[in-house]
């Protein structure tokens, strides 16, 4: 039940309500509005029990494992928040002077320090809000670089078909054309049909390593020199750096620019639809057109470099310096990690990943590259259950929720039928892992024994089934008085 | 299983084209493809007018699991496009053959469909997959 659905006409949580301080008064006539706010109106308790209920249908990392394939849903360490609170982080005004900001501007400047030397890049901007903006300003430097080179002739940016579907759209909004690059059997990106696309028109390709398949491209030198020699560049999607944290830098595969996933990889609170922090790490040559502003020091202070520092900078992606307070609890997880850590994730993210592959093909499931070994994450097909038994990865995943788990993510990447993306991140205990792996099981036996279970599922929660089809198309979030009776 | 009509031929990127007795080529998507797209939200249709190449994309089919381009089996101009997919993309999943055709193309040389597969072809491919 919506809370606008609980209003009872003068019914008020007084104690609540904001005192008149007199401001009112001091506001012109035509700046009051005439009518009352529609505001549900109801009881402190009401409010209370309603939002008490709301938080307690969450699925969220800190209730269920959260097996979110390409998400890296891992536990955020309430260190990072406590810190990241503290009033003197929070109380500062994003335009106050950078005098009076030593201290957190000190934090960005580590914070830039900290990823150049993980992703192995020579230049870091913090400011994009998200991955997907960070990934538009990276394609945006490429596009700045070859366009003050006056190689504008290249047009095409070539995009793995196992890419997130955030590459093309980026390049789109970039003004380039995007060429798809097949995937050949073993996962690898097909070097032959790379050739065959590669041209004087080619601005650069987007790639994803490890993929999205889940597993590390062992071509990537390859790749690399095949792109550069055709005056290309090289852009890295760090949506699944975590498998590769302190293991192998994206800079040493020949990378030109890249974007990470500080929501992701750095442990930030994601799910729900943010705040993220997408920032961008660049080569020598595309530093001049990194976002601004950037943390730099002058003469022993810190202070925030903008347009007079790099005056051939795409522009800003946000109106202050990014989502602060996403930046700091990276920045306080990246140091309680320290350098060994930072290794001790890659490790334990792909032992867990390779651990519940190597279970879950044990009780009967396959596995899309059965011959690979798995990264962070891994990919089921249950393209022989659909086949046999009539049983989908949808109807997996929503059985699933029946047992507490979330689903891992379903039917991406689009070329493999049947798919799930499962990913169970470093900080997940074994016998979590094996409650899983028992779960899934025991949804395969009742798969064979009595499928229909599996296409009513879930039972246990407030919503069964949902109509997507008619989400899609009818897409109706919006309250309104008249339709509630 | 999927249905496979021998009246027709296909292309392996899943869409079927029909010789009409005008001698234009009817294009839609297979009874396969729809099943393994699921539920149908919104086609982007082509223009009518528009010249195309054999492969060419020039049409989205878009589900609630994934969007697919749709690529035309022949080189020619389309004449006719399916309007009514606009409102009920859902006649692709119900009709693959008939009520949910996409496009017709005017075709400049028809001995492109002999390079298409047969429906014998067709099926031993979409067991192979």
């Amino acid at each position: 039940m919506l809370i606008f659905e609980q209003s009872h006409h003068g019914r008020a949580a007084n104690a609540q309500l904001p005192q008149d301080n007199g401001a009112l008064a001091s506001l012109p006539a035509d700046a009051l509005r005439a009518s009352k706010p529609n505001l549900p109106e109801v009881s402190e308790m009401q409010v209370v029990r309603h939002f008490t209920r709301l938080s307690q249908k969450n699925f969220s990392i800190d209730t269920h494992f959260y097996p979110l394939g390409s998400c890296t849903m891992k536990y955020n360490p309430r260190a990072c928040n406590t810190l990241a609170s503290l009033p003197e982080f929070s109380g500062r005004h994003p335009l106050g002077p950078s005098l009076h900001g030593q201290g957190f501007l000190s934090c960005m400047y580590e914070l830039q320090g900290i990823l150049k030397e993980v992703t192995g890049m020579q230049a870091v901007s913090l400011s994009p809000a998200a991955g997907a903006q960070g990934e538009f300003a990276g394609v945006a430097m490429i596009k700045a670089y070859h366009d003050e080179r006056k190689d504008t002739a290249r047009c095409e940016i070539l995009v793995p078909d196992a890419a997130h579907g955030t590459n093309p759209a980026s390049a789109v909004m970039c003004g380039y054309k995007v060429r798809e690059i097949p995937t050949g059997k073993n996962g690898d990106v097909d070097i032959e049909a790379l050739k065959d696309a590669i041209g004087p028109q080619t601005a650069g390709i987007m790639l994803t390593n490890p993929s999205t398949l889940g597993v590390f491209d062992r071509k990537i030198k390859d790749i690399a020199d095949i792109v550069h020699e055709a005056g290309g560049l090289l852009y890295y999607d760090g949506a699944n750096l975590n498998a590769i944290l302190g293991k192998v830098r994206p800079g040493d595969m020949g990378f030109d620019v890249i974007h990470m996933n500080l929501h992701k990889t750095f442990s930030t609170p994601h799910g729900g639809g943010g705040p993220g922090a997408g920032p961008v790490g660049v080569s020598k040559r595309l530093k001049p057109y990194l976002p601004v502003p950037i943390v730099g020091k002058k003469g022993g202070q810190y202070e925030l470099l903008d347009e007079n520092d790099y005056p051939n900078t795409i522009g800003r992606m946000s109106a202050f310096a990014g989502n602060a307070g996403v930046l700091l609890r990276a920045y306080i997880y990246a140091k309680m990690l320290g350098r060994e850590g930072m290794s001790r994730v890659a490790e334990f993210a792909t032992l867990n990943a390779n651990y519940l592959l190597k279970r879950l093909m044990e009780v009967g499931y396959d596995a899309a590259y059965p011959e690979r070994r798995a990264t962070h994450e891994f990919i089921l097909t249950l393209k022989k259950q659909a086949k046999e038994l009539d049983v989908t990865a949808m109807d997996v995943a929503k059985r699933l929720l029946d047992y507490d788990f979330h689903a891992p993510t379903t039917y991406f990447p689009l070329l493999i039928p049947e798919c799930l993306l499962i990913e169970p991140t470093e900080t997940e205990a074994k016998e979590t892992l094996d409650g899983f792996i028992d779960t899934m099981a025991l949804i395969l036996r009742e798969a064979k024994t009595d499928g229909s279970l599996l296409k009513e599922a879930p039972y246990t929660l407030p919503v069964r089934r949902l109509d997507d089809v008619k989400a899609v198309k009818q897409l109706d979030v919006v309250w309104n008085k008249r339709e509630s009776k | 299983m999927s249905n496979t009509p021998d009246d027709r031929k296909y292309a392996d990127s899943h869409e079927w084209a029909l010789l009409e007795a005008d001698g234009n080529v009817r294009v839609g998507i297979s009874d396969h493809a729809q099943e393994l797209l699921g539920d149908l939200v919104f086609v982007e249709l082509p223009e009518a007018g528009q010249s195309v190449g054999k492969g060419d994309e020039c049409s989205v089919v878009e589900s609630v699991k994934a969007a697919s381009d749709i690529y035309s089996p022949v080189t020619g101009e389309i004449i006719a496009i399916n309007d009514a997919l606009e409102d009920s993309p859902e006649a692709i999943n119900e009709s693959a053959y008939e009520d949910g055709w996409i496009f017709i193309v005017k075709p400049t040389d028809t001995s492109e469909l002999d390079e298409l597969l047969d429906a014998d072809g067709y099926q031993n491919l979409i067991e192979d997959e």
